[in-house]
């Protein structure tokens, strides 16, 4: 039994693909800086932001729709920002019926920007992973300075995560195998939140033991602490003139609302 | 299945970029902190033992039972790492359960990482571990001040995350305290439940057969330097709440108390989770909710004591 856990990574044969992975973070991460600094309402900037990210996709040959569809995956949570056009003051544009909540212009075209950055965002970051293989990816936050034995540990527990899902998946398989569904004589809330818990011990005690077992293999195979990284990738030229297009491009959209 | 999607993980777009900076900062800080610890206390056990636990919280995570209407109850796993690894160990396996989630599942922005890794990877950690042992000492040591430690740990660890969260939205202009405290407070206080269940169990469980992972995580090295760190962002909480400057969105807080005819209207109509959550007497709502936290947790505190000392007290006349 398999969760479905795929990787986000989509080889293609692209230039953007072939990019340092510094570079495409770096990118990534002020592309979505930018989307932030642009003021609600300035719907020409957002939409060449929209269009440099569309551009991105398609050089990358994964096509246009590929991340505007998985980016809606981070919308749900626009609900935290829903109160937004009734508590944000200006001019009403309509009222809620019963209640009485007047919803304002502004607040309604705060509560519009704030859901097409995060979504321009989201495209942003998932052009981002599905360009650059996870190593790549956790080796260039090496190299731009996050924590080293974080990253390593992240490292880790990408190569057993496929490996203790499998096993969770294991366990609920046999639960359902033992259990029939639940009847219409539900046992009670703390009965299945304390039963979920003792499954979650069996599982913690299964991954110490592994985790006891790994550092054994590694080990004896003459680990002495140090993180090894085997990835090596150098700026070249493409990646100096990609981060100095994107560079200026989005300094110019963050500068022009306050030329006015 | 194995993935759903919390509404703790802020995306991009809802933070304004400096207070994410902040954020990153305040959470490489940490986390340089965090590394330095770990090592004390794993040596170089440390990048495989927390790797693998990293992979087992997000697996665990998996792991459900049906609650209502096609909801489920399962684990965020902040308290149950920082009650079996110990606070600093649990904070760098959360954070990579966190990045990972952020990479790959998209779930959580890239830039509002930063306060994501603090919200439910330092946060849950350190209160989850404050609790447990601030109510483990009061009720007694063995099995029962345990398992009342780790009830009052999950319970405070989700609650701690999601107060943390409303003020972090609230600093950015993006939803008024006075509304977002009262309904993230609510709602985590439900799921806290449902956290409390699991860890508890798994305490249960580890206690039975494995009591030795329950003592090392015990002696784990910065525990008190954890439990200032806890203190020092509780604090900064609070005056978070109280004070005006919440809001660095120039409009925001004085649109609230024009509309605070609204919050409390919006309670009286369903709005609010928990009608009544609120003390009458407090004017804010975000004021009066943060104080019906801090009267929450000291109740839950307290049953969990006393339902301990009196299964210990059992527990020995047994003996």
């Amino acid at each position: 039994m398999h969760f479905d856990l795929s990787d986000a990574y989509r080889p293609r044969a692209s230039f953007v693909h072939r990019l340092d992975p510094r570079t495409k973070v770096l990118c990534a991460l002020l592309a979505i800086a930018a989307l932030g600094v642009i003021p609600a309402g300035r719907w020409a900037l957002f939409l060449v932001m929209g269009a440099l990210i569309v551009g991105v996709a398609a050089g990358s040959r994964l096509g246009a729709g590929f991340a505007m569809k998985r980016a809606a995956l981070a919308l749900p949570f626009v609900l935290a920002a829903l109160p937004l056009p009734f508590t944000t003051s200006g001019r009403t544009v309509f009222e809620v019926p019963l209640v009485g909540w007047a919803a304002s212009d502004e607040g309604l075209t705060r509560l519009a920007s704030l859901l097409v950055r995060t979504w321009l965002a989201a495209q942003a970051a998932i052009l981002l992973t599905a360009t650059t293989p996870f190593r790549d990816l956790l080796w260039a936050l090496g190299a731009l300075r996050l924590p080293r034995i974080l990253v390593s540990t992240i490292g880790f527990m990408y190569r057993y995560l496929f490996v203790l899902a499998d096993e969770a998946a294991r366990m609920l398989q046999a639960r359902s195998s033992r259990a029939a569904r639940l009847g219409k004589k539900r046992p009670s809330l703390r009965w299945l939140g304390w039963t979920v818990g003792m499954m979650v011990g069996t599982l913690f005690l299964r991954s110490l033991e592994r985790s006891d077992r790994v550092y054994a293999a590694m080990l004896s195979r003459g680990y002495d602490g140090r993180p090894l990284v085997f990835v090596q990738s150098e700026m070249r030229r493409a990646d100096w003139w990609a981060l100095l297009t994107t560079g200026l491009i989005l300094a110019v959209l963050v500068v022009i609302p306050h030329l006015a | 299945m194995l993935f759903t999607p919390n509404a703790l993980h802020i995306p991009d777009g809802f933070l304004t970029p400096f207070v994410s900076l902040v954020g990153w900062g305040l959470a490489l800080i940490l986390l340089l902190i965090a590394v330095r610890q770990t090592r004390r206390q794993l040596a170089e056990r440390q990048v495989p033992v927390m790797g693998v636990m990293a992979a087992f919280i997000f697996a665990a995570q998996a792991v459900n039972f049906p609650v209502a209407a096609g909801t489920s109850g399962h684990l965020l796993g902040g308290a149950l790492a920082a009650i079996t690894l110990g606070p600093w160990a649990a904070a760098l396996v959360m954070t990579a359960v966190i990045v990972v989630q952020g990479l790959i599942f998209q779930d959580g922005g890239l830039l509002a990482m930063g306060w994501n890794i603090i919200n439910m990877g330092i946060l849950t950690a350190f209160t989850g571990h404050l609790g447990y042992s601030i109510v483990q000492r009061l009720a007694g040591a063995g099995r029962a001040g345990r398992l009342a430690g780790a009830v009052a740990g999950a319970w405070a660890s989700v609650e701690a995350g999601a107060i943390a969260t409303s003020i972090e939205l609230a600093a950015s202009g993006t939803a008024p305290l006075a509304l977002a405290l009262p309904a993230m407070a609510g709602v985590h206080a439900l799921i806290g439940i449902g956290e409390a269940l699991i860890t508890v169990g798994a305490v249960a469980l580890l206690q039975a057969s494995r009591p030795e992972v329950m003592g090392s995580a015990e002696t784990a090295p910065g525990q008190k330097t954890a439990s200032f760190v806890v203190l020092g962002l509780l604090m900064a909480m609070g005056v978070a709440v109280l004070s005006p400057i919440a809001s660095s969105d120039p409009d925001g807080l004085q649109a609230v108390a024009g509309t605070q005819g609204f919050a409390v209207q919006a309670q009286g109509n369903g709005l609010g989770i928990l009608p009544g959550y609120a003390f009458p007497l407090v004017q804010n709502p975000a004021v009066a909710t943060m104080l019906a936290v801090a009267g929450g947790v000291s109740i839950v505190f307290a049953i969990a004591v006393i339902l301990g000392r009196a299964a210990s007290r059992r527990a020995a006349g047994r003996s």
